[in-house]
């Protein structure tokens, strides 16, 4: 599904080299998390697989079953199938939450040359999927993200993934500022889109998030590199002892 | 003080090119009065403190620029508003397009054809003569000099439906001048309604008077010829407890001057006035607002958005007086612009001036880019770029045309302006 290879990442505007060398292959039905300190990363490489200006990329290559991703502007990698569920979502003024999520959605059935979803059949699904997810319809009607809690501006991330049925998921730090109630429900609204043709790279500070999604392969970030993989074990061990034992084991 | 000299030939080669009308009798007064207004004080000129971010010279030259007459495609809008319609050309009255003037709850005539003695004639060119307070509007007072029709309304009841003013451009010269009187009766209703670019050069005139209790919602969307000019002036007057809100869309036009001077006389009423521009490369377009606060415990607002690109030009000009007598105060403005890119500007200058001690006053005035956090997120999620862009845009003007209280007009108004976007992409 995701291919990186040895993918170097500078500022577009400072020399600050951000990651060096990232090598990751996630197959499809899997999902990968990828655990790391403060710093190490993390997000930098969710921003350059979905596009944000700002990086410039020295080396390496992103492959999306075989497409070059990073040839591709955001909007056509969006309709190719990627997703950035953001750290920091970002509020919207003036932009209501429907009209942006069915914009989103006809937009990228449009790109695909699917037929567009009519205004009604789009308010049957995002009801439906706004059910699940606890989402109360009146937040819906509000601007994009603005006013919304922590905790709401995670699931509305979450509704859009599940409006737009990407089939490559990046979540970055998705569990960050939630309670243990939000976290289920976030994550209940991940393992529902779990699929043999979907896969996730799940971006996580915390063990805990991968409680409640069972992750298949677990990776350690560092200074910009994959410093070491494993399986879920991994994280269990990052959550008793630190990222300091494994950061030294491998230095 | 004698004009200068080259003012003094300015102002007679404008005048040279103009007729004083002959009637209506109970105008004559009033418009004698308004034309040696204009031969003393002469013509804006651009070293006027007041144009300094605007030059009047298109507006006040002899004869207009010749202006190119844009086919619109598309439904009129307001067509889906069941509304009493009236038509000028190129502002000339079409008795033929224009609906029956009777209406219920409202008397409707026209300037140029009202009789003898006339309500009007207490509010024709005098509202304009308080507005000459403290600062000079001398295209009013030619206006009311030398406006050849315009419309008469007196509200005595609540209006169910809109008088709605369509103004066409059919010639590429036409120069018109109008002027309008509305008196919304004491706990009348009136909706007033202008569309159209009206002529390659247009000077316009409304005044009105909000009696008590009254209730009077003003929207205009001014046309998309580019080439268009217009300098209008609304002039306002309210008694206690009543409602005035006024809306301009303007979509394109190469000038626009719109002011609007408002006068809270009596006691704990409320004035709104705001505005949506769009324009692109050699565009100019200004607001100049003036309110006085002189009832207690009134409020106003005032909130102009501008949308700039390819070299546009906006021009904010908003000033908040509130006398001694204008305790309780609550008056607010704010003025923004999204600039679109590097080469356009947006030029402001929001005053307050306040003698009385317990006021609420606030004001602000802002000039930026889209948000590029906002465009990439709306991109990550598969929205184009320039659809992405739109959708900033309109939402960025969504604060203004939100104070517009009919939701049906405001759409219509929100179609106008998706209209304008997307023509600017072919
Ligand atoms: N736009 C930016 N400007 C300056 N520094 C940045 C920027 N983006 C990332 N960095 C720096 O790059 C490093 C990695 O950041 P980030 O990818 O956010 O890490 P993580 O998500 O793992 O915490 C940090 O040192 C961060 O300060
Ligand atoms: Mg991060």
């Amino acid at each position: 599904m995701l291919d990186i290879k040895n993918l170097h990442v500078k500022l577009e505007e400072e020399d600050k080299r951000i990651l060096k060398g990232v090598d990751l292959h996630v197959d499809a039905g899997k999902v990968h998390a990828i655990m790391g300190p403060n710093g190490s990363g993390k997000s930098t490489l969710a921003y350059v697989l979905s596009g944000r200006d700002g990086y410039e990329i020295t080396e390496g290559a992103v492959a999306l079953d075989g497409e070059d991703v990073l040839d591709m502007e955001p909007e056509e990698r969006a309709a190719a199938g990627l997703f950035l569920a953001f750290q920091y979502p970002i509020e919207i003024p003036g932009v209501g939450n429907m009209t942006f999520l069915r914009t989103a959605l006809n937009a990228q059935r449009k790109a695909r040359g699917e037929a567009e979803v009519s205004a009604g059949e789009f308010l049957k699904l995002i009801r439906e999927k706004a059910k699940t997810l606890q989402i109360d319809p009146e937040m819906l009607k509000r601007p994009v993200n603005v006013g919304f809690s922590g905790g709401e501006k995670k699931r509305n991330e979450i509704l859009q993934m599940a409006v737009l049925e990407p089939r490559m998921c990046v979540l970055d730090e998705t569990d960050s500022g939630l309670d243990v109630d939000a976290m289920k429900l976030v994550a209940d609204g991940v393992n529902a889109l779990r699929d043999a043709g979907r896969s996730f790279l799940v971006i996580t500070h915390y063990q805990r998030l991968l409680n409640h999604i069972q992750p298949d392969v677990v990776h350690i970030m560092a200074d910009g590199r994959i410093v070491k993989t494993g399986g879920p074990e991994l994280a269990l061990e990052v959550e008793n002892n630190g990222y300091a034992d494994i950061l030294a084991e491998v230095a | 003080m004698a004009l200068r000299k080259i003012d003094h030939e300015a102002v007679e080669a404008r005048l040279s090119a103009l007729d004083l009308p002959q009637g209506p009798s109970w105008a004559a007064a009033a418009r004698r009065d308004a034309l040696e207004r204009v031969r003393a004080g002469g013509l804006p000129q651009r070293r006027d403190e007041y144009w300094r971010f605007t030059r009047p010279d298109s507006l006040i030259q002899p004869e207009p620029t010749p202006a190119q007459v844009l086919r619109e495609e598309g439904s009129e809008i307001f067509s889906g508003i069941d509304r009493l319609r009236i038509v000028f050309r190129d502002g000339v009255f079409d008795p033929e397009a224009s609906d029956d003037l009777a209406a219920e709850g409202v008397a409707i005539e026209r300037v140029a054809q009202s009789g003898d003695i006339h309500w009007a004639r207490d509010l024709y060119g005098k509202l304009e003569v308080r507005g000459q307070e403290p600062v000079s509007r001398p295209l009013a007072a030619l206006n009311t000099a030398f406006a050849t029709d315009g419309l008469l309304i007196r509200a005595t009841g609540k209006v169910r439906r809109p008088v709605a003013l369509v103004y066409l451009h059919e010639q590429e010269q036409s120069d018109a001048i109008l002027h309008h009187v509305v008196k919304v009766e004491e706990g009348a209703e009136l909706t007033l309604l202008e569309t159209g670019p009206a002529a390659a050069r247009f000077n316009t005139v409304t005044e009105v008077e909000v009696a008590d209790r009254a209730t009077f919602h003003h929207v205009r969307a001014q046309g998309r010829d580019h080439e268009r000019r217009a300098v209008t002036h609304v002039f306002a007057r309210l008694g206690g407890e009543c409602v005035f809100k006024c809306f301009t869309l303007t979509a394109n036009g190469m000038m626009t001057r719109n002011e609007a001077v408002i006068e809270l006389a009596g006691d704990d009423a409320v004035a709104h006035v705001a505005g949506a521009a769009v324009g692109d490369g050699d565009f100019h377009h200004d607001d100049t607002v003036f309110v006085t606060h002189e009832g207690r415990n009134c409020e106003s607002r005032q909130v102009f958005k501008k949308v700039l690109r390819n070299g546009a030009t906006g021009v904010f000009q908003g000033k908040i007086l509130v006398r001694q007598s204008a305790q309780k105060t609550d008056g607010y403005q704010i003025s923004q612009s999204l600039l679109l890119d590097g080469d356009s500007q947006f030029l402001a200058k929001p005053e307050l001036e306040i003698y009385a001690d317990d006021v609420q006053c606030s004001h602000g005035s802002t000039s930026g880019a889209i948000d590029e956090d906002a465009m990439f997120y709306l991109r990550s999620r598969g929205v184009e770029q320039s659809d992405a862009q739109d959708l900033l845009t309109l939402a960025f003007l969504a604060e203004a045309i939100d104070e517009i209280d009919d939701r049906m007009i405001a759409e219509d108004l929100v179609t106008q302006l998706e209209r304008w976007l997307s023509r600017r992409r072919r």
